[in-house]
């Protein structure tokens, strides 16, 4: 038969029809999807028995309780605890995270000897016996030479337990310089301290509150307990609590208020010292409160009348005057209202003038130490260890001054990581010779950061405890790794703003992952390789040892339910805590101008016509935590851009600038210039811009280094002149397109 | 067994986001990814490729600094209904991959039957539906946090929210070996209504006068996404702000929103 061209159509058509009413396609077509779905790489998660550990989030002050599920040995999901009363089950980003911290490739897996150029990234691995001995021996030898002072440590310990044992480290050993990270809990601590008299915590009972006035502070974007505001914000919501949002920008927390006034940065105590013009001369103060626990009000109502008028407060804010005078009276009419400050998560402690307005105007209503106003908390307090006794060269040491400056003017721990840094770059005084670096990132986290470069490659042995390869690690000797947040024991007292005593003990969720040591344990370790007086001193067997002994009969019970809080706390009556001391409008010895002086941005508006500001946001971890790829990932893409930034500029700005949406522009400030992209906002006033805090790591992995620009660098450091904490908030700049 | 021949629905599982209390912090984002297995890539800024179940919007008013606005607006998977379970990514599924649950309202998504048409993707008005292009990578040690009870999904296929599927079963078998006892609204709740730290998520059974969300939903401030559509979805919006609620559907200039 011969095959022609008509018969060889219709075979193929037929046989094409017939392999279609076949299941061979259909049979085909899913093995190929199974076939396709079945890599070998795709994970298959091990099952196993699930159980639940709960613990306490060190990850930032806000001190709540997680409770974290288990497979077998592994911690598969942090949730929020039910009953802790501070976060109440719910919890944060940064919380939801804390496995990806955890298991993730930042770790720092041993300890760690560079090798080559600092910062150059080669490590040798060592044994833990190596990397004490030889931390020991470098201790040792800058002791026997009679120079204990220039031994200096900078820490941002949750731990009250470590917090005490590095200051004991310090008085043992012979250096004032224990340096710690002030935030805005410590600014107002200070406040109280200057005007009241006495120590004391600052917490807020916003959750009785009847209106909130917030002068900047992001009371929903990470500020104080962040799990704890948002709830407090939803309560305010339901219960028609007014929240008024005073800033320049758009931000989350200015979104949610029921009013946000958009004010010329820097000019926060203007409005507030008009707004105390407007309640005093008006009458509308709490007449009780101010006459039986005050002192000082005639000289600051002339003060205020002369220079704080809402007229001459209006063209310094750009407020205008019947708006000041409208919030002067909604705030000191309504019930319970509380004033509140603190830039953005409040980690930067900010200028005094600020705070003290802003408790001026929490006196003029009388809510200091009532319910739903401002309390004035007594933590529980730890057990006192036996008292150092410093040898010779420990007394030799510790007659030399701080090198940060901070002398004890005030009754608290005060330390300034800023002027540190400053006088460890200009050489003056003494040099530091080594520096142990533990839980913070001052290479990141500093304004300034050619400084505090430069002032670190003036340190010639650098010790970092961190867990991560975060950019001080990367730029530090030794790396000697702490075991993270999940794998420890360590006591947390207090949760910021929070008004009731807490107390908590984060417990271990998982066996360590990495070859870490606690760093109280190496603490301990170094101590008795030292020898004498510094043995002597750290008798503990561990840091376990010593927890026992600071927790005393508490240790037992909180390892069990893992917080205690006093929900019975009342604070001291009004009368009670000013007894000895009335609260002063004008803080003591304190010149009312002075006490009062906002702080200029640094950078003239000639050369700079626009003006910088960092921002906070949940999304972005910005301390020593770096962010975890899920943070980053859920990052807005007008923010992060491929591995570029965008800065938030109003269009009018843009639009003069030349300036268009994603253009390619430069930043120029008097502390250096970077890339960005820009994007206009229509949320920020014009003539700002503003950056968010936590890009532009030079460390890290490949989920975060490298990604938009550090904002600190930008910014140049400011110190208050009360305080000498950093205080800079902005930076005059310009933008250009590139 | 008859229930489950019957087209009638017996649950109606479904959510009520209050955006008035939304602070927009991502929590839910984050708790779904990490309840879920979602992997992530070194660059996620490109969020076309980017999976996020829940993913929350940012809607501005559009008005000049200082009458500007903002509002957040968290998106899972609405999970819709149309008309007697005829959901838009259902009705064009050639695989039968994705179907309506007539017993929860829940919309499945099973990942080995899915080929990666993507058909569903373009049917759905809301963008939940997430794409593969890339095998997941979870860095070496990583892969130690996945949960069990999610199986990641491989390059290929598509996936979206499922309202925590496997956490309904969790109950369901709590409930049978406690005695097949009803389960509770506190038993079966979603990971990003959980992990809300503002409570601005209700998570409950829409059919079930005892629930929250059952009072909720009829809200005089309450709406859903592009409504209009008949599309049924079962999430539902509450903002006590006209321009947000306006934000939820194509609305003529002079049209009134509402019923």
């Amino acid at each position: 038969m011969k095959i022609d061209r008509r018969c060889f159509l219709s075979l193929a058509i037929g046989a094409g029809a017939g392999i279609a009413l076949s299941p061979l396609p259909w049979k085909l077509t899913d093995d190929l999807a199974i076939w396709t779905q079945n890599w070998q790489w795709t994970p298959v998660p091990k099952r196993g028995a699930a159980k639940t550990v709960n613990s306490v989030c060190t990850l930032c002050p806000g001190g709540c309780g997680i409770s974290v599920r288990k497979i077998d040995d592994r911690a598969v999901k942090i949730e929020g605890m039910e009953t802790h009363p501070v976060n109440r089950g719910g919890i944060c980003t940064l919380g939801l995270c804390g496995l990806q911290l955890l298991y993730g490739p930042t770790r720092v897996k041993g300890p760690l000897k560079r090798v080559a150029d600092r910062g150059k990234g080669q490590w040798m691995p060592i044994t833990w016996d190596q990397a004490i001995r030889e931390v020991t021996e470098k201790l040792s030898a800058i002791r026997k030479s009679g120079r204990p002072q220039s031994v200096a440590t900078m820490s941002g310990a949750s731990s009250a337990t470590l917090d005490a044992l590095l200051d004991r480290f310090g008085q043992a050993y012979g250096t004032p310089n224990t340096i710690r990270f002030p935030s805005v809990d410590d600014a107002y601590h200070l406040s109280v301290s200057l005007m009241s008299g006495g120590k004391a915590r600052v917490a807020f009972d916003f959750e009785h509150a009847g209106y909130v006035l917030s002068f900047g502070a992001g009371l929903l974007d990470g500020w104080g307990s962040p799990v704890r505001m948002f709830k407090a914000n939803a309560l305010w919501k339901q219960s028609g609590v007014k929240l008024v949002q005073v800033e320049p920008r758009l931000s989350r927390t200015a979104a949610k208020a029921d009013t946000w006034i958009s004010i010329v940065p820097g000019s926060e105590t203007a409005l507030a010292l008009a707004m105390a013009h407007v309640i005093i001369s008006e009458s509308l103060y709490q007449a009780e409160f101010v006459e039986s626990c005050s002192e000082g009000m005639e000289g600051f109502k002339e003060f205020v009348a002369a220079k704080y008028t809402p007229d001459i407060a209006a063209k310094m804010t750009g407020v205008d005057a019947a708006t000041i005078t409208m919030l002067a009276r909604e705030f000191a009419k309504s019930k319970r209202p509380i004033a509140v400050c603190g830039r953005g998560q409040g980690t930067i402690p900010g200028s005094m003038d600020m705070f003290m307005a802003t408790q001026v105007l929490n006196a003029l209503v009388g809510n200091l130490n009532q319910p739903g106003g401002v309390w004035f908390v007594t933590d529980q307090t730890m057990q006192e260890w036996p008292e150092v006794e410093p040898d010779a060269a420990a007394k030799a040491g510790l007659a030399y001054p701080r090198l940060d400056g901070a002398k004890g003017m005030v009754p608290l721990k005060r330390s300034l990581p800023n002027q540190f840094v400053q006088a460890v770059a200009s050489g003056k005084d003494y040099p530091i010779e080594a520096l142990l670096v533990i839980e913070s990132n001052p290479l990141y986290t500093l304004n300034d950061t050619a400084l505090v470069k430069q002032a670190f490659s003036k340190i010639p042995f650098i010790v970092s405890f961190s867990s991560f390869m975060d950019d001080t690690a990367a730029y530090a000797d030794m790396i000697l790794p702490n075991p993270v947040y999940l794998e420890r024991m360590e006591d947390v007292i207090g949760a910021s703003g929070f008004p009731y005593p807490t107390i908590g003990l984060s417990q271990p969720v998982v066996k360590p992952q990495c070859n870490t040591r606690h760093v109280g344990d190496v603490l301990i370790q170094l101590a008795k390789g030292l020898g004498d007086t510094m043995a002597r001193a750290f008798a503990w067997k561990d840091f376990s040892a010593c927890l026992e002994a600071s927790l005393g009969d508490r240790f037992k019970t909180l390892k069990k339910s893992v917080f205690q809080v006093d929900k019975s706390y009342q604070p001291p009556a009004p009368n009670e805590i000013f007894a000895s001391e009335r609260f002063s409008f004008i803080p003591r010895g304190i010149q009312a101008d002075v006490a009062f002086k906002p702080i200029a941005a640094e950078g003239d508006t000639g050369g700079y016509p626009l003006m910088l500001m960092a921002y906070d946001t949940m999304r972005l971890s910005n301390g020593y935590i770096g962010n975890p790829p899920f943070l980053t990932k859920i990052l807005e893409d007008t923010v992060l851009k491929n591995q570029d930034c965008l800065i938030e500029i109003n269009p009018k700005s843009a639009k003069a600038a030349g300036l268009d949406e994603g253009d390619r522009a430069e930043i120029q400030t008097p502390k250096g210039k970077a890339l960005v992209r820009i994007h206009l906002d229509d949320g920020i006033m014009p003539g700002i811009v503003a950056i968010p805090r936590g890009l532009g790591h030079e460390a890290y992995d490949v989920y975060l280094a490298g990604k938009g620009i550090n904002v600190n660098s930008l910014v140049g450091s400011l110190s208050d002149p009360i305080s000498g904490f950093e205080a800079a908030w902005g930076i005059r700049a310009k933008l250009s397109k590139a | 067994m008859k229930n489950e021949q019957s087209h009638e629905t017996t649950k109606k599982f479904g959510m009520v986001i209050n955006l008035d209390l939304c602070t927009g912090c991502g929590s839910c984002m984050v708790a779904c990814m990490a309840e879920n297995n979602v992997p992530f890539k070194p660059d996620e800024t490109d969020k076309l490729k980017s999976i996020t179940w829940m993913r929350v919007y940012r809607l501005t008013n559009g008005k000049s600094f200082p009458e500007t606005d903002i509002c957040y607006l968290p998106r899972p998977c609405q999970h819709c209904e149309g008309h007697g379970g005829h959901s838009p990514c259902v009705s064009v599924c050639p695989a039968t991959a994705t179907d309506y649950d007539s017993q929860t309202g829940i919309v499945s998504q099973i990942y080995t039957r899915c080929f990666g048409c993507r058909y569903c993707m373009a049917a759905c008005p809301y963008h939940a539906r997430y794409f593969n292009w890339f095998d997941p990578v979870w860095p070496d040690g990583m892969e130690k946090y996945l949960n069990p009870n999610v199986s990641p999904r491989m390059r290929g296929v598509v996936e979206k929210c499922s309202f925590c599927y496997h956490r309904y079963q969790a109950a369901k078998d709590r409930a049978y070996v406690e005695g097949q006892r009803e389960i509770e609204e506190g038993d079966y709740q979603t990971a990003c209504t959980q992990a809300c730290p503002a409570g601005a998520i209700t998570f409950g059974d829409l059919n079930n006068p005892e629930h929250a969300v059952y009072k909720l939903k009829q809200d005089a401030n309450a709406f859903r996404l592009l409504e209009r559509l008949g599309t049924n979805p079962k999430v539902y919006y509450i903002s006590s702000k006209e321009w947000v609620r306006r934000a939820a559907d194509n609305y003529l200039p002079n049209e009134k929103t509402g019923k």
